[in-house]
């Protein structure tokens, strides 16, 4: 039996709004859930006082330090590095051998499960470096695991801007840098800020490469060179242990919610450049 | 009266990879006059633009043999700044290419590029530029808005207006008409004849009544060959070549 176009059509939508709505009710229960478990737990004590009893007390704000500091350290590495990569691909060099051999081992580095980069953060950042456990090792770390992510997202969104863009730039006399920084890269930021945001995003949940390399420190990092522990971390150990659900939960709730920050604020950064820029 | 040249062709060939875009071109062209290059899509015009101001060099595997000299002086020469050759040898490319930034900044892009950090300085020569590109009494109140925002007809004269902000020598248009309605080509076909007084002006023009209309030289390319160049109105009345004669007759084309 032939089936009407309008049958089609209204079976379609039905399919499309169905799957559309089960994955947002799914996303929103997580995020309900965990919002109702963990808000009541945060208080103005909860966010500055340091853990006692491994957890089962006071706050969290050694880890949300430790959080921050290995982001910081990541990020400040993995960016510039990142972005750089990516213009040599995209810009300075013929496709050859070498691009492939960079983008071939930056698509299978990004695969890779980060307690193999956490293995690897512990044998030569902790053990041969000597660094110890400390937020130094954990961003390094990091950092070699997010690489792969900024190159990838930046290389993208540098392709992606029209190729007359560079030809404008060129035809007003413009050198390579200077097309590169005032042509290309006002338009690439958004597709690149959203590769470090995705970077961000893996720092501030990783948890069993912090574990190999930053430890599992409670008190406050005083230094680069000191152990730390992360909000993820906290969590996971706070959770596994059995310590204490509810401050599990609390650390979650904070977790999303310092997510949904770095990325409003982010996006309110880059719309602003753009903004400036359109 | 001596002929003044600005530009003369000698024996140029162009290649990409193994393929020849460009067979044994000679062409002289006269300073201040308008030249318009046409041909059916296809036949090299475009590259020859280019070659003129070496933004094929961004074209991998691009090679050219043969010279083109600006003033009796080869730009292919080691001595030549390609950031100094393009600023003399202007382009406005065949679909508009505002840039993603506000009109100011895009006619000052250049002036920028070169240093130009003085306000006042920048000001004049966006307002001087528009005003020549026949542009500034529709733009001079939201000069900080966005180019994008401009109509088609408006953000090719932006692309004009920001060539001429260079102070060129040479302007290349390479169909610059060619996604416009007529009233905004009319108006850029004005400004042209205009210009021409002082730049030397090569132009591809995007159907052979442009050419007529706004030409004082025109040159026919086909298949990467100069076919036949000469005054406007000698070409068209009394082409030489019988390749000439069809394709301006419609016989082909």
């Amino acid at each position: 039996m032939r089936v009407k176009p309008k049958t089609t059509e209204l079976i379609a939508k039905i399919l499309i709004w169905s799957a559309a709505i089960f994955v947002l009710a799914v996303l929103s229960f997580i995020i309900i859930y965990i919002l109702y478990r963990g808000l009541p737990m945060i208080s103005w004590s909860f966010l500055t006082e340091i853990p006692r009893n491994m957890g089962r007390d006071g706050g969290i704000a050694s880890p949300i330090v430790g959080t921050i500091m290995v982001t910081a350290v990541a990020i400040a590495l993995a960016v510039p590095l990142g972005i750089g990569t990516a213009f040599y691909l995209a810009e300075y060099t013929k496709e050859s051998g070498i691009t492939r051999v960079i983008r071939f081992s930056a698509e299978s580095l990004a695969g890779i499960p980060s307690i193999v980069y956490g293995l690897f953060g512990f044998i030569f950042f902790v053990i041969y470096l000597n660094l110890g456990w400390s937020v130094l090792a954990g961003g390094l770390t990091l950092a070699v695991m997010i690489l792969p992510t900024v190159i990838r997202t930046s290389e993208e969104a540098i392709r992606a801007v029209p190729q007359s863009y560079r030809e404008v730039s060129f035809s007003l006399g413009g050198t390579k840098w200077q097309t590169i920084i005032k042509a290309v890269f006002p338009s690439a930021i958004q597709g690149i800020s959203n590769g470090i945001i995705l970077g961000v995003g893996r720092c501030v949940a990783e948890t069993a490469a912090i574990m190999l390399t930053a430890g599992g420190a409670l008190r406050m990092a005083t230094s680069l060179f000191s152990p730390t522990r992360t909000m993820a971390v906290h969590f996971y150990i706070l959770a596994r242990e059995g310590i204490s659900m509810s401050n599990a939960y609390g650390t979650a709730a904070l977790l999303i919610i310092l997510i949904f920050i770095i990325n409003v604020v982010s996006n309110a950064l880059v719309n602003r450049f753009m903004a400036k820029n359109r | 009266m001596q002929d003044q040249y600005k530009i003369n062709i000698r024996d140029m060939s162009f290649f990409i990879e193994k393929k020849q875009i460009i067979y044994d071109l000679n062409l002289d062209i006269r300073t201040n006059e308008i030249l318009s290059i046409f041909g059916p899509a296809g036949s090299g015009i475009t590259t020859l633009l280019r070659a003129l101001n070496r933004l094929n060099e961004l074209i991998p595997g691009a090679r050219i043999e043969g010279d083109i000299l600006l003033d009796g002086k080869s730009v292919y020469r080691k001595e030549v700044v390609l950031t100094e050759l393009r600023r003399k040898i202007g382009m406005v490319f065949d679909v508009p290419t505002p840039l993603p930034m506000s009109i100011f900044d895009n006619i000052a892009y250049g002036a920028r590029l070169k240093g130009e950090k003085n306000k006042k300085v920048l000001s004049d020569i966006v307002e001087r530029a528009l005003k020549e590109a026949a542009l500034w009494d529709e733009v001079k109140n939201r000069l900080k808005t966005s180019a994008l925002a401009l109509s088609g007809g408006q953000q090719q004269r932006l692309c004009i207006a920001r060539v001429l902000a260079l102070e060129p020598e040479v302007i290349l248009l390479d169909r610059p008409c060619s996604g416009l309605d007529p009233i905004s080509t009319a108006k850029i076909e004005d400004s042209l004849t205009q210009l021409k007084e002082r730049f030397t002006i090569i132009l591809a023009p995007h159907n052979l009544q442009q050419a007529g209309r706004v030409s004082d030289y025109v040159a026919f390319m086909l298949m990467g060959e100069l076919i036949e160049t000469g005054k406007n109105d000698d070409i068209f009345a009394n082409p030489k070549d019988q390749r000439t004669s069809d394709y301006i007759t419609g016989r082909f084309g």
